[in-house]
């Protein structure tokens, strides 16, 4: 039986020592009406090898050769130290550090990764991660109508330009805490937030305001605009941010005349595999004076009895396990994993590292974008500065030539019109620093005799 | 055995009250309650001028393995809080009756601070709960 | 052991100059986006991080170089091949927008392990999105809401949750908007019925139940709890935490459970990962099967396909950006292909088999088993109580110990129920002899307790650092490092009126 150690001797001398005859005996206190049969659902028992075959099988059916796919999760060049020191078994296979003694591996990486996340978002302390970046988001939204209690109306507005993923996943976890998620639509030729359309919830009791930087668009929001907009109306702005892009652009900490003081977003650029979406994890960073709001874990720095420095979970005392029904979030884990790998990829690339990725990916995709713009009929849509990604609009439907470049191995882009029916035949795509000019140059003749062909037959 | 000052009031959530001659009551947890919580590291203490209804949390106090809610026993109108305990939350630890207060407030109805309990009562019920 | 943080390693100008791009290009983008300071990253070598995070590496516990009895955690083995196959390149550089025409081999993986759940928990459909255990309780309490306001019985928000339970199931009810309404336990382990009579009403929207339960014993009386709340009118959700011990044993929808989660990093075998990442995959009853939270995997005639809110109007929405932890599902996948029908069947077996066996041992040791008549489930729990008033040695001075003798400690001080409690689970995964070891340095702590108890309290000795000052942690809050030029206090945090 596979990782069942025990030999027929083992469990004799150990029914013995309990004083039964059999194990089923052990489950006595079953009530026989409850007992169930085979689990006839369940295949028989493979061998790791024929297992890998499988696999194997399944895995090669969904080769793509090139993605410019983003949209929320984004291909970088992940260092291979990273995985092959991740995935120790003494990371791997490491619980949460509740003994702090035993786990003092994993709470000094933590403490790393608080450190630079903090840093990198220009804010005070990160907490240990959440989930992913939706998520995250509905817990910094959560956290930002706690904080501020001069407000009442719990009305949090969210821009069109954000994730529609994210802002359904927000509606869903925070639908039964009485928040008012407002739209707030954007501006078509520049594919910004539409700050006309903000100020008319001026003079009203807004709790909190998202901004994201970049939006879906890849577009860069004016984010000093927003953030100010936001303290003027004495609502708490959360900021909704890249973390590649962080590293070239200003953080927001030091957005507009005060900063914005709490920060959430999606870590899987920092060194983590795209795996079909998932395991993720998202940060949530916030100043100093909101850290006993902040859900999930946090790591602290103390010292032992004999002096010596050492690494701990703090402010335990608002976390589930104490708290129960009066915890800031009913959160029990942080992505351990991915974060370990986060922190690994954040020391190898080092400030400049991280900088030079955010610049070649932005370079790349603005090639892309020349490039593509010399095809007749394709043209850029949103004017505004963007950072890695493009909204390219065909003269053609787009869904014919997305299923026509997928055939020639290329993931031409995601198609917006399920998200936004106004942008129809319109291609969100991102390149970064992993497509070489060749890439570019294939994906630009691919798309180029697709839209042709598409319009000689139409 | 925990000390439970004679002169003061007290209810069944561990706290204290003194009533100061200019009708404001003085609030903190008792020594029970201290050593049940371990050493604090953190109080948030309610707003001065907020209004809080009879039995509505206003504070919480926070050590390493319990975050506690503090209840207001009497309607009321917080009138000052305890600065001290943002720098130094132990003093609710080694002076609970004294310089651990946590927050003065005035009643809305004085007459209700009667109907708390005296320092026996509260001594009786504190030895019920170790039964 | 101690290893300087990786700032303090690196030097100003080093870096990995192999792991990010040669050249930087020029651009063209407004200097008022741009930073004017770099984040607070280290400068560092290659060697110097492999180095750095290696070692710290060999700080850790681990379930690879340490027996791990955490009750309720499954620290059972994590098989490698798991890892290995959900990490091929076909799955780990599968972009989640990948349009469905290349995602077939995913989706048959995703797909037969829905099938596979609904096999071994009799429900009849099954959710792979939640991405723990907390948000898969999220997903189930807002699903049962969603049900009684579907039907127009919109005042039923009253969750009742055992006192003993876990501290996610009341934080939950309270994050959907519920109220929590608490069930004592009776001095055999099993809920109080008579008091749970009292509690149902038309306010009831459900209860939270696990079942072994936290206090490690099956819970006898669960047909009269269904009965009860059913006929009140509430549903069951059933918190798939010590799901181990009843695998192929009970189908939680046979104990007439409408709603539960699986905490696949638990029972399926996928890694803790120092805290995650988890897996709370929901599955569901005939009832509750049009509010699942999307996407979910379907099947066509000619392979699958997404079911979105289009095709699941009722459904809770969506609980993530796409689909929730695709690599631990796969993870778990394997391990069940892995195990096949038969071994599914013979885990309760083998895990029921080491925590009585263990439970017997040290009730010979001389430990107070807290329900002594009962028998373990995949866990039992040892009360120290009286050793803690004899001799002054607690729950975590045994913990501490068992460090020192290369043993994680079991979970202590859960459930808050038993007083010095630990709460032991060895998992099938484990041999008789790493048992009797673990009975030995046991009994070995608990000849110390006696004979020289102030060595106990002194543990852990032989651990990178002794027992730490969490109460200064918390007080004088560092949670990042600043750089020596940097001058920021580190005492306790000002509370700011906001």
């Amino acid at each position: 039986m596979p990782f069942i150690p025990h030999t027929d001797n083992d469990t004799q001398q150990m029914l013995h020592a309990i004083g039964v005859d059999d194990i089923s005996r052990l489950f006595d206190e079953i009530p026989m009406e409850l007992r169930c049969g085979h689990l006839d659902g369940v295949p028989e028992a493979s061998s790791e090898y024929e297992v890998g075959r499988l696999m194997r099988r399944q895995a090669e059916r969904d080769q793509v050769g090139l993605n410019f796919l983003g949209a929320g999760a984004y291909e970088h060049h992940i260092p291979a130290a990273v995985w092959e020191l991740t995935t120790r078994g003494e990371f791997y296979s490491a619980y949460t550090p509740y003994q702090a003694e035993a786990s003092q591996g994993t709470l000094q990486v933590i403490y790393e990764y608080q450190t630079m996340i903090a840093s990198l978002t220009g804010q005070d302390v990160s907490n240990a991660s959440m989930y992913d970046g939706a998520s995250a988001l509905a817990e910094a939204i959560l956290m930002a109508v706690r904080v501020n209690r001069a407000s009442k109306s719990k009305k949090v507005l969210i821009p069109r330009t954000v994730h529609p993923h994210y802002a359904a996943t927000v509606r869903a976890i925070t639908a039964s805490q009485g928040i008012e998620v407002v739209d707030i639509p954007y501006v078509p030729d520049s594919g910004r937030t539409d700050l006309g359309a903000l100020q008319t919830h001026a003079g009203t009791d807004v709790t909190a305001v998202v901004i994201p930087q970049p939006n879906i668009f890849g577009v860069l929001e004016e984010v000093d605009e927003l953030a100010d907009w936001a303290v003027e109306h004495d609502a708490l702005g959360i900021a909704l941010a890249n973390p590649t892009s962080l590293g070239l652009l200003r953080p927001p900490g030091e957005w507009g005349r005060e900063g914005v003081t709490i920060v959430c977003g999606e870590g899987q650029p920092l060194g983590v595999p795209l795996s079909s979406g998932g395991p993720y994890f998202g940060f949530l960073a916030c100043k100093e004076a909101l850290v006993r709001q902040l859900p999930g874990r946090v790591v602290g720095r103390t010292v032992d009895s004999e002096g010596k420095s050492g690494f701990t979970l703090t402010l335990q005392a608002r976390e589930q396990h104490i708290r129960r029904s009066r915890a800031t979030s009913n959160i029990c884990t942080n992505q351990g994993l991915m974060v370990t790998a986060a922190t690994i990829y954040m020391s190898l690339l080092g400030p400049e590292g991280l900088r030079r990725v955010a610049i070649e990916s932005h370079a790349k995709t603005r090639a892309l974008t020349a490039a593509a713009e010399d095809i007749q009929g394709v043209e850029a849509v949103f004017t505004a500065p963007n950072f890695h990604e493009v909204v390219l609009r065909l003269p053609v439907p787009a869904s014919s030539v997305l299923e026509r470049m997928r055939q020639e191995g290329i993931l031409a882009g995601v198609d917006l019109s399920a998200w936004f029916p106004e942008l129809l035949d319109c291609l969100l795509v991102c390149a970064t620093e992993t497509k070489t000019d060749e890439d570019i140059q294939t994906y630009v003749q691919s798309l180029r005799e697709q839209v042709e062909a598409a319009r000689t037959m139409g | 055995m925990s000390e439970i000052p004679a002169e003061l009031k007290y209810t069944k959530d561990h706290e204290w009250v003194r009533e100061r001659d200019d009708g404001s009551v003085i609030l903190g947890i008792t020594d029970h309650a201290q050593v049940s919580l371990g050493d604090l590291v953190f109080v948030e203490l309610p707003e001065t001028d907020s209004v809080i209804d009879a039995g509505d949390a206003c504070a919480i106090v926070e050590s390493v393995k319990a975050a506690s809610d503090i209840y207001l026993p009497l309607s009321g109108t917080i009138v000052e809080a305890n600065e001290a305990l943002a720098d130094s939350p132990e003093l609710v630890n080694t002076d609970p009756y004294g310089e651990g207060w946590l927050f003065r407030f005035k009643p809305d109805t004085p007459a209700e601070l009667e109907e708390l309990l005296n320092s026996e009562d509260y001594e009786r019920f504190v030895a019920e709960l170790h039964d | 052991m101690s290893e300087p943080l990786i700032f303090e390693r690196g030097r100003p100008g080093r870096s990995a100059g192999a792991q990010f791009p040669r050249h930087e290009s020029a651009h063209e983008l407004p200097a008022q986006f741009l930073r004017e300071r770099p984040p607070l990253l280290p400068e560092a070598s290659e060697l110097d991080v492999v180095r750095h995070y290696t070692r710290l590496s060999q700080m850790n516990f681990s379930i690879d170089t340490q027996f791990y009895p955490l009750g309720s955690c499954t620290m059972k083995y994590n098989p490698r091949g798991c890892n290995s196959y959900a990490m091929l390149p076909g799955f780990a550089a599968r972009h989640p927008l990948t349009p469905e025409s290349s995602s077939q081999g995913f989706m048959t993986c995703l797909f037969e392990l829905q099938e596979m759940l609904k096999s071994v928990t009799g429900m009849s459909a099954f959710s792979l999105t939640p991405m723990a255990g907390a948000q898969g309780e999220l997903a189930g309490v807002a699903m049962i809401r969603a049900y009684h306001v579907d039907r127009g019985d919109e005042d039923r928000t009253e969750i009742i949750v055992p006192d003993a339970a876990h501290g996610t199931n009341p934080a939950t009810a309270t994050m959907c908007g519920c109220t929590v309404r608490e069930l004592p336990t009776r001095a055999d382990g099993d809920v109080d019925l008579g008091a749970l009579r009292e509690l149902v009403g038309p306010r009831t929207a459900g209860i939270m139940l696990t079942n072994p339960s936290t206090l490690g014993v099956f819970e006898r009386s669960i047909t009269a709890i269904q009965d009860i709340v059913h006929s009140a009118g509430g549903l069951l959700y059933y918190d798939g935490a010590n799901l181990n011990a009843i695998l192929g044993k009970v189908l939680p929808a046979e104990m007439g459970f409408d709603v539960m989660h699986i905490n696949l990093h638990k029972t399926f075998a996928t890694p803790h990962g120092g805290g995650g990442p988890g897996s709370g995959v929901i599955g569901v009853g005939e009832k509750l099967k049009p509010f699942l939270p999307v996407p979910l995997v379907g099947s066509t005639k000619d392979g699958y396909r997404w079911l979105n809110e289009a095709d699941v109007p009722k459904s809770i929405g969506r609980l993530s950006a796409f689909m929730g932890n695709a690599g631990v599902l796969l993870r778990a996948y394997i391990y069940m292909r892995l195990l096949g029908q038969e071994g599914m069947e013979r885990v309760a077996d083998y895990a029921v088999l080491n925590a009585n066996y263990v439970m017997v041992q040290l009730r010979q040791a001389g430990f107070d088993i807290a329900f002594p008549d009962r028998r373990a489930s995949h866990e039992f729990i040892v009360t120290l109580k009286r050793q803690a008033t004899s001799y002054g040695v607690s729950a975590m001075d045994f913990a501490k110990a068992l460090l020192d003798r290369g043993f994680h400690s079991p979970t202590t001080y859960f459930p808050l129920l038993v007083p010095e409690c630990l709460l032991i689970e060895p998992t099938e995964t484990e041999s008789k002899q790493t048992l009797d070891e673990f009975i030995g340095a046991m009994a070995e702590i608990l000849a110390m307790a006696k004979s020289d108890p102030a060595k106990c309290k002194d543990a852990p000795t032989t651990t990178p650092v002794r027992r730490l000052d969490d109460v200064r942690a918390a007080r004088r809050l560092d949670v990042r490092y600043q750089p020596p030029e940097v001058q920021i206090s580190a005492e306790i945090v000002d509370i700011a009126e906001n």
